[in-house]
């Protein structure tokens, strides 16, 4: 019956269940985005080598990241 | 639902990053270029007095690139993967702290974002141009940084619960202060604990260093205004109608 469902506030919490999956992927993808961008080539490396870290400089400065 | 919005967060993001790089470029670069010629003057300096025949760095990336395509990638990926964390963030927070639409919930969640993730580990451990900072302790203040993020981070969601728990035996207005104000303890406690990190060097300019942190905190001021205002109209739309899949069955 709609009417009940119209009854209802219309500020309604997204399922924990339905979210979780989305939180792990995205979570790990941003962080490793946020990483490349903030600290690798400086604090830890992956790659060889200061392109990234050269590429980004100013960013990472004015990001606030520690940088050199 | 969750993916709509993810997109939408990005989506955001970038377009917040945009902004933040027109902030940056203006304000932030003066500063970054100011920085590196002293730098340069400095190294100079020792070269002509002998004490150290360091051979200038190959230059890896101009700083043409730098300034331009260099910083827009950096400031634009940051920003989608701050755009997405806080769709993600909103996903949950939405219709579990009180009542609030979307864009209240938004512009509320963006606030508290800037406090805790950027305002706070300022505080502590403040953005510092070129030519401050030793490269041999890169180490311990990007440990430091974070973990000043992380209990930050922690204490905002610990004063979030709090302030639910008390919101009907004390009122909204007794429950929020004690909350902030259990917020601000622990922050500060662990700013005092944390050790202090200074590496600017005896005779930089003071102003310059103003400058470049007040262009730092611009930065993010202004990507995360515009994250979470923008953020905030879309995903009004997107969740108007919206019907969680156990709310659906129920009510059939």
């Amino acid at each position: 019956m709609s009417n009940i469902a119209i009854a209802t506030p219309d500020v309604r919490p997204i399922p924990v269940r339905e979210l979780l999956p989305w939180a792990i992927f995205g979570g790990l993808l941003f962080l490793i985005a946020i990483y490349f961008v903030g600290t690798e080539e400086g604090a830890t490396s992956l790659f060889s080598g200061m392109y990234i870290h050269e590429f980004v400089h100013d960013g990472r400065h004015l990001l606030g990241f520690p940088c050199h | 639902m969750v993916g709509s919005l993810l997109l939408r967060g990005m989506i955001v993001g970038v377009i917040a990053g945009l902004f933040a790089f027109g902030f940056a470029r203006v304000f932030g670069e003066p500063q970054v270029d100011r920085a590196i010629a002293l730098e340069e003057q400095a190294a100079a300096a020792e070269q002509a007095t002998g004490s150290q025949a360091m051979a200038e760095e190959p230059e890896l990336v101009s700083r043409t690139t730098q300034a331009g395509i260099g910083l827009l990638t950096g400031v634009v990926v940051y920003g989608a993967a701050v755009g997405g964390l806080f769709s993600l963030a909103f996903a949950y927070v939405y219709g579990r702290i009180g009542r609030l639409g979307a864009r209240a919930t938004a512009g509320l969640l963006a606030l508290g974002g800037f406090i805790t993730l950027v305002a706070v580990p300022f505080l502590k451990y403040p953005a510092t141009p070129p030519a401050v900072g030793s490269p041999e302790t890169i180490g311990a203040r990007t440990e430091l940084f974070f973990v000043m993020m992380l209990v930050s981070l922690l204490a905002a969601v610990a004063a979030v619960g709090l302030a639910q728990r008390l919101w009907a035996s004390r009122g909204g207005w007794n429950a929020s202060i004690i909350a902030a104000g259990a917020f601000i303890m622990v922050v500060t406690i662990a700013q005092y604990a944390l050790p202090t990190v200074n590496e600017v060097p005896e005779g930089f300019p003071a102003d310059l260093l103003w400058y470049f942190r007040t262009a730092s905190l611009g930065l993010h001021a202004v990507l995360w205004t515009v994250v979470g205002l923008g953020f905030g109209a879309l995903a009004e739309r997107s969740l108007a109608g919206y019907r969680p899949a156990a709310a659906r069955t129920a009510v059939r």
